[in-house]
């Protein structure tokens, strides 16, 4: 074998490096060959069929005819429901990735504040509702929303009216909120247990009051954490159907409710307007992401 | 305004320079500041907790509606019990997870050695495309799938009258495919403290490739292959949305039911279930905790 020889390779002969490298070559290729076709055909193949399909003409009972058309993205950027399920979608991510960084960062900054065994045992603490089924946590806000439900009750008890939140899209914005934040907390912790606290100080003794030691010293150093949290709370919450459906009682369409309604449910589906905005999402994403990178590095500097 | 505060705070760090006041002044201050952090904090883990509480809870009243608090009883658990659909939704839903975290846990594992071990053109590429699966949204992985599914079906059955329908198989595929991602990661952290001279002992003294894996490098990283396994195993359990594209329909699966029986109203059976599912994942997260604690 080959690599038998590895340890006595001190001859470094032409013949036993080209054997080493083809051998090295051929582990490389073993490794990487299985999960790499997995994913180029369960994975690369399918967003590859997407955009195919938003280029052809649907099906007459669902599915796709193969005739090349634009249609789908005419039809996209022209009908009000499209366009207005976009700003929508849109709209609410922005609103809960605000949210969560408001809520998240003054929790992030008390957590990097303890000592090392507090910290663990609160950063468990995040994770743990993070580790039950996600629609099962949202089923409990419709328990605790509904009209005769458990935030009612306490209201009513204390002489306050009960409030009809479930079905409005507050109850969405609530379900959103709390679904991700933990996916806020966590980034924002890793940085700011990252940064060097005496720096407030040194900020202080240089005349800046608090919020001035915060605004340019803490916030610049702990932005990467934020913008590694905001990325991961906007991209699911952009793609929600089912708290809008569940809390927000479908009332509003966002592009996830549209995107169900028209591959699974409307008779016959529509798969290649479908497609076509999954493309368009994706495409959105992509670029609110590069955006947002160029803006904050931008800033930092 | 501003500026009266401006200036009132500037006179702070002034009066924390004179010797004795300065001490009581800072931490006085911190220490208000600590306790409204600190009272935002406890806020938010009430809010995070409050759901799970209720729906343990609830999950045990006699109200048939299961919004309020009606007496002690265990008859949604039973009823459960005795509910043979939701019992075939369960058995399918770990069926699922345990095949499609075998091969997820296997082709992750030998990706993330690739990748940390070796030196290889393409390897800044292959590194984007496993983060992608991480990053996209899974409702655009589910629509791609199902129509990538559909897709290679029509074309199997044009091709050789091969009729096949979406089911098991289908859900499995789609488990597997967005699971990798998160085994490659979780794996290659626990490679990344690996000293590779080890291996190269071993094989000094004689161990040819496969004694040396076996002996020497899985061993090693085996808590990270754990930690991944278990980390796929929990996405496969909590999976909807792919699920309910790429299940067709007749296929029983667990979050997909819940999601049609909660659609319609409040029950406590889903309560029960839910309660249930709960304490399956705590059990897997204090696995895992296990396994990583294990690594030390």
């Amino acid at each position: 074998m080959a690599t038998k020889t590895l340890p006595s390779a001190d001859q470094h002969s032409v013949e036993t490096a080209a054997a080493l490298r083809r051998d090295q070559r051929n582990q490389v290729v073993g490794l990487l060959s299985p999960g790499l076709i997995w994913l180029l055909l369960f994975f690369v193949a399918p967003l590859l069929i997407i955009v195919v399909y938003s280029f052809l003409v649907r099906g007459q009972f669902g599915g796709v005819s193969w005739l090349p058309t634009i249609g789908n993205y005419v039809d996209l950027f022209t009908s009000p429901v499209y366009l207005n399920a976009y700003w929508r979608s849109i709209l609410v991510s922005v609103l809960t990735t605000v949210l969560t960084i408001l809520l998240a960062y003054p929790m992030a900054l008390f957590i990097a504040q303890r000592s090392p065994r507090w910290k663990l045992v609160l950063l468990f603490l995040v994770l743990l509702p993070f580790w039950t089924n996600f629609l099962v946590r949202t089923y409990a806000w419709m328990i605790i929303l509904n009209d005769n439900g458990v935030l009612n009750t306490i209201l009513r008890s204390i002489g306050l009216p009960g409030q009809s939140i479930l079905y409005t899209e507050t109850a969405t914005l609530l379900g959103l909120v709390y679904g991700e934040l933990p996916f806020m907390v966590l980034p924002i912790y890793t940085s700011l247990d990252r940064f060097d606290f005496r720096l407030m100080e040194g900020a202080a003794d240089l005349g800046a009051n608090r919020w001035q030691a915060f605004r340019r010293v803490m916030l610049p150093m702990t932005m990467p954490g934020v913008i590694a949290g905001s990325v991961l709370v906007f991209i699911p919450t952009v793609g929600q159907f089912v708290v809008s459906e569940l809390l927000g009682g479908a009332k509003v369409d966002y592009i996830g409710n549209l995107l169900q309604r028209l591959f699974l449910r409307s008779n016959p589906p529509n798969w290649p307007l479908g497609s076509a905005m999954a493309v368009v999402m994706m495409l959105i994403l992509t670029l609110v992401i590069v955006l947002y990178f160029r803006g904050t590095t931008e800033d930092d500097r | 305004m501003s500026e009266a505060t401006t200036s009132a705070n500037a006179a702070l760090p002034e009066a924390s320079r004179q010797p004795g006041g300065s001490k009581g002044v800072s931490e006085r201050g911190f220490s208000w500041r600590t306790g409204l952090l600190g009272a935002h904090t406890a806020l938010m883990y009430l809010f995070l907790f409050a759901p799970i509480v209720v729906l343990v809870a609830f999950s045990f009243t006699a109200d048939p509606f299961g919004v309020a608090w009606n007496g002690f009883t265990l008859e949604w658990y039973t009823r459960l019990f005795n509910n043979t659909r939701l019992i075939d939704a369960t058995f399918n839903t770990l069926l699922v997870a345990t095949i499609s975290t075998a091969i997820a846990t296997l082709l992750g594992t030998l990706l993330a050695l690739a990748m940390e071990h070796y030196r290889f053109r393409g390897r800044a590429a292959t590194d984007v495309l496993l983060y992608l699966p991480i990053v996209i949204p899974e409702i655009v992985l589910a629509v791609a799938l199902l129509s990538f599914f559909a897709f290679v079906f029509n074309a199997l059955d044009a091709l050789f009258g091969l009729r096949l329908r979406q089911g098991m198989l289908t859900v499995v595929l789609a488990h597997v495919t967005f699971s990798i991602a998160f085994v490659v990661v979780t794996v290659r952290t626990s490679l990344r403290g690996f000293d590779r001279r080890l291996e190269e002992a071993a094989m000094d003294l004689g161990a040819n490739r496969w004694n040396t894996f076996r002996r020497i490098t899985f061993p090693l990283i085996l808590p990270g292959i754990i930690g991944g396994a278990l980390l796929a195993f929990t996405l496969s359990l909590d999976d909807f949305i792919i699920s309910l594209f790429v299940s067709g329909p007749g296929t029983l699966l667990l979050p997909v039911e819940v999601y049609n029986r909660v659609k319609r109203a409040v029950t406590p059976e889903i309560n029960a279930i839910s309660t249930l599912m709960l304490l399956f994942s705590m059990v897997l997260v204090l696995l895992s905790q296990l396994a990583q604690r294990q690594r030390k």
